[in-house]
């Protein structure tokens, strides 16, 4: 058990590092350097300091190494738009509102998803089965910078139903998380139905049958479990999509995220916000689909002490 | 009449598929009686199993429905009961042993747990007495550490393992009669052994009557007491395990009995398999279903379904070769058929 | 016959039949068949083909069904509303939508298209090699181990932030966009062809043509491809909606295609400005063609993934 926790949190510091190299030698092979553009308007001496500042006077492999040494202090660096706050500071001033639209629509998106999915399966070719099924298309066909809009345009402004822009009271996030919620939902949803109706045509449900437990009870306490295991194994990939999502979403609601920043960042080609932000967004991803591993392992009986293999 | 355990009578079951109604079961009538093992013997799909989940009441509604006959249980009749009645006839009164134990029990629960989930229903019992009650069922069943092992997982016991469990299972609220569906099919040879050993043992023990649903003759002659044929949906013969091994009267039975390797054999058969498939149960022949397969088949037996014969106390068979009217099975034989 | 004459005639013997007329035969159909059929009773798939059909032929043809091209401006005939002038409307430059929306779906499409073919040639041959290289002796299980490390890392990697990271690097435009998608997309089909090959190996069919002599090509040919190219097509279905959409994503947050092409997402991202004004039509028609687009290839993958899967019967 503990060696295999060992290896995996080695593979997710190896996971780690390549992203930084990849994403590190990835901006530093833009031609030019971050003030190319500014270089005729500014005096020779300024861009020198400018420069020595940001360690770019370096060769590379020193500033590479000056990046790894920053990042094990946790400082993600410095942002070239805004002389006095760097990526640590937008992190800690956005990581609040993200957290808080994201999560709610991680607990939205599997309440409503493991319901309905469950549902739709139990009353398999019925109207409601379709209803759900209807949904989930849905939810897959449209993304969340669509249904941004939509929400925006409905629920805010044709019947005022919820304030948007900014983040100022909770009422304020109920629209983005929804935005958000929305195609991780239909997701699971229809995950949740294909695992349901795999599970009830199990031969243990027959021996619960036999057994002369009431239907319900059967979905509660043989169902629900087991269709789960497979809805958890692509959570990694559903949330990786869901942080994906926030750039676009809280970009639509003006929400002051993380994710507001990396837009930004992305717009002014401020490329150590880009950098310092996507290496925030890479370790939280890890260390998610870490925590949903050993989430995998509590479910499931099977693989409690092996060390197992993807 | 009323003191038969389980009484099935003219027993029809339908399914609706996408190429039609199948007609599994047409019309099966039997009994069984306290303390007693009656074997359903058959190949697959000739609506043997379908028969006993109607026994269950697990018939799948839709695409399966009962279209007549009747079953009664004990002075019930099962056919008709609301859900909620079947469910303390099941489990309470008739548990099941299933085919498959690797897939029978549920894996992300304790074996324990799964034993007593019906008992801890209709007992009401608090959870060391489950407990208790848990290790007791393992015990009866032959699983050495009871202590360790009703807090383990499914995947920690071996085949055999598993299905003492599930016969555990079946046992564990005291039914009257249990259903075997080809409980030994999916094991090894020796283990195979093993489990008719423990069934026919709890069987004494606790004055139990079995329904076992089998297609192999080696299991009937192990635990039996009477045996009912089946093929194609109707019982073609039926009577003492005895009466049916020593003589028996229907060309299917013949057919199985050669397909059964023999080690105390004098003479050295051949295995003969039975030329030919079952008929099709969308659209059953209005005669002797067996009759395409039959050496025997006389242009009668296409026509119209025999009525059943009956030759010792018990033994009966559903074959046109035992009416008057037919030519004699020497002189059959002499014309170069084969039993 | 040795049998008494006066019984009976019903109860005359039957002459016997030849060992061929026993077994009572029902019509079989071939796997491809099989799977047609079943495909083409999915009505919801049949939707989703015919509109991949529609969305095919009016990227096409549409442009070309209006005067106007998708970058011609016309100050004067801003922001109108679909008129019989300009079916879908025009926008804040008085371009014609209908001719945009008609030209950004061969963008689309194409995009979509190419990536998902560039992930399908990359991962299966990627999948294929470590799929048969796997339990080949020492040297093939290293090869197929470096290369599963190679795949797991690359999964691991969040997959529209490496492409965003790509974009905001290269050159913007449809090449770079293709690149940057397939980059890590192929990932996905490779692990899927390997596990494929894997579970196919150790069947006995499989093992039964190796025993019976059949060389390799014609193993892969006879066996192992006719037997993969479901879940491949079925993947295809599937990875190119997802191109469309990392597309129209990427365009959206201005990483996408530069003005004056236009293309789905900077159509989307140009009307979020204006939803206040009512100008609907600006924001409904490229939203209505990309979740028309995801819908169609998702249903209709979802069929064929249900015609291919021999344990769905109807």
């Amino acid at each position: 058990m503990s060696r295999y926790l060992l290896k995996r949190i080695l593979m997710m510091v190896l996971t780690l590092w390549i992203i930084v190299t990849l994403t590190f030698s990835l901006m530093h092979m833009i031609p030019g350097d971050p003030f190319a553009s500014e270089s005729d308007q500014l005096p020779e001496q300024i861009l020198l300091n400018l420069r020595a500042k940001y360690n770019l006077d370096e060769p590379l492999p020193m500033q590479y190494l000056l990046y790894l040494k920053s990042l094990v202090m946790l400082d993600l660096g410095p942002s070239i738009k805004s002389e006095t706050r760097g990526v640590n500071d937008m992190i800690k001033d956005g990581f609040g509102s993200s957290a808080l639209i994201g999560l709610q629509a991680i607990a939205v998106a599997l309440f409503f998803g493991l319901l309905f999915g469950t549902i739709a399966a139990l009353n398999r070719n019925t109207w409601i089965d379709y209803a759900a099924m209807v949904l989930a298309v849905l939810g897959i066909a449209v993304p969340s910078f669509i249904m941004a809009p939509l929400l925006i345009n409905y629920l805010a402004i044709k019947w005022p139903l919820f304030p948007v822009a900014t983040l100022t009271s909770w009422k304020h996030s109920v629209l983005p998380s929804l935005a958000l919620a929305f195609g991780p939902l239909a997701i699971i949803t229809r995950y949740m139905r294909t695992s349901m109706i795999d599970v009830m045509n199990q031969n243990y449900i027959r021996t619960a049958e036999a057994k002369g437990i009431p239907t319900f009870l059967i979905v509660v306490k043989h169902g629900i479990r087991n269709a789960i295991l497979p809805i958890v194994t692509f959570m990694g990939p559903l949330i990786a999509g869901l942080l994906t999502g926030t750039f676009v979403v809280e970009k639509i609601f003006a929400v002051p995220g993380i994710g507001k920043y990396f837009v930004d960042g992305i717009f002014n080609r401020d490329y150590p916000v880009i950098l310092g932000t996507t290496v925030f967004y890479s370790a939280i991803l890890v260390l998610i689909i870490f925590l949903i591993d050993l989430a995998y392992m509590f479910i499931d009986p099977r693989i409690k002490l092996s060390s197992r293999g993807r | 009449m009323a003191d038969h355990l389980l009484q099935v009578e003219n027993l029809r079951v339908h399914f609706k598929t996408y190429g039609g109604e199948v007609q599994a079961v047409r019309g099966v009538t039997f009994h069984v009686d306290r303390g007693e093992t009656l074997a359903v013997v058959g190949e697959s799909g000739c609506g043997k199993s379908v028969t006993a989940q109607a026994i269950m009441g697990l018939i799948p509604n839709p695409p399966g429905r009962i279209v007549d006959g009747q079953i009664r249980f004990d002075g019930k009749v099962i056919t008709g009961m609301s859900k909620k009645e079947l469910l303390s006839v099941r489990g309470a009164e008739i548990g099941m042993v299933f085919q498959d134990p690797m897939t029978a029990l549920n894996p992300t629960m304790k074996v324990g747990a799964q034993i007593v989930e019906g008992f801890v229903r209709t007992q009401q019992v608090s959870k060391e007495e489950a407990r208790k009650k848990a290790m007791e069922m393992l015990r009866l069943v032959g699983i050495p550490d009871p202590e360790k092992r009703v807090d383990q997982y499914p995947h920690e016991f071996s085949g055999g393992m598993r299905q003492r469990v599930v016969i555990a299972i079946a046992l564990a609220n005291n039914p009257k009669l249990v259903i075997a569906d080809e409980p030994t099919t999916a094991l090894d040879v020796t283990i195979q052994a093993q489990i008719l050993d423990l069934l026919r043992e709890l069987q004494e023990k606790q004055q139990l009557s079995i329904v076992m649903i089998t297609h192999d003759l080696g299991v009937v002659a192990e635990i039996a007491h009477r045996a009912v044929v089946m093929y194609a949906g109707i019982v073609v013969e039926t009577g003492k395990v005895e009466d049916i091994f020593a003589n028996p009267k229907h060309p299917y039975t013949w057919g199985l009995m050669r397909s059964l390797p023999r080690i105390d054999g004098v003479e050295k058969e051949r295995l003969v398999p039975i030329e030919g498939t079952p008929p099709d149960l969308f659209h059953p022949p209005k005669g002797c279903p067996f009759a395409p397969r039959c050496q025997f088949a006389m242009e009668i037996c296409e026509q119209q379904m025999p009525e059943a014969s009956t030759f010792t106390e018990g033994h009966q068979a559903a074959c046109w070769l035992h009416d008057p009217r037919a030519p004699k099975l020497e002189e059959l034989v002499a014309a170069g058929r084969q039993t | 016959m040795a049998v008494d004459q006066s019984v009976n005639e019903l109860f005359r013997p039957k002459a016997q039949k030849a060992d061929g007329q026993i077994a009572q035969m029902r019509p079989s159909l071939t796997h491809f068949q099989q799977v047609t059929r079943k495909l083409v009773r999915n009505k919801l798939a049949m939707v989703g083909l015919t509109l991949i059909v529609l969305l095919i032929a009016m990227a096409i043809i549409g442009p070309h069904l209006v005067s106007y091209s998708y970058s011609d401006q016309s100050l004067l005939n801003a922001n109108q509303e679909i008129s019989s002038e300009h079916w879908f409307g025009t926008d804040e430059l008085g371009r014609d939508m209908f001719s945009r929306t008609w030209y950004g779906a061969q963008i689309s499409l194409i995009i979509g298209i190419s990536a998902a073919l560039i992930d399908l040639i990359i991962g299966v041959t990627v999948g294929g090699i470590a799929g048969y290289m796997a339990g080949r002796g020492k040297k093939g299980d290293r090869i197929d181990t470096i290369i599963m490390r190679l795949i797991e890392v690359l999964y691991g990697l969040p997959y529209l932030l490496v492409v965003i990271m790509l974009m905001v690097v290269m050159e913007p435009g449809i090449v770079t966009i293709i690149i940057a998608l397939s980059a890590t997309g192929w990932v996905g089909m490779a692990r899927l062809v390997r596990g494929q090959i894997l579970q196919l190996k150790n069947q006995e069919f499989i093992m039964a043509a190796q025993v019976l002599g059949a060389k390799f090509p014609r193993i892969l040919l006879r066996h192992l491809i006719p037997n993969t190219i479901g879940v491949i097509i079925v993947n295809l279905t599937f990875t190119i909606p997802s191109a469309i959409f990392a597309e129209s994503f990427l365009s959206f947050l201005g990483l996408g295609v530069q003005a004056p092409i236009a293309s789905w997402g900077t159509m989307t991202n140009d009307a979020l400005g204006v939803i206040l004004t009512g100008d609907w039509w600006r924001l409904f028609f490229p939203a209505l063609m990309i979740s028309l687009t995801m819908f169609a290839f998702n249903v209709f993958g979802d069929g064929l993934q249900d015609a291919l899967d021999p344990r769905i019967r109807e």
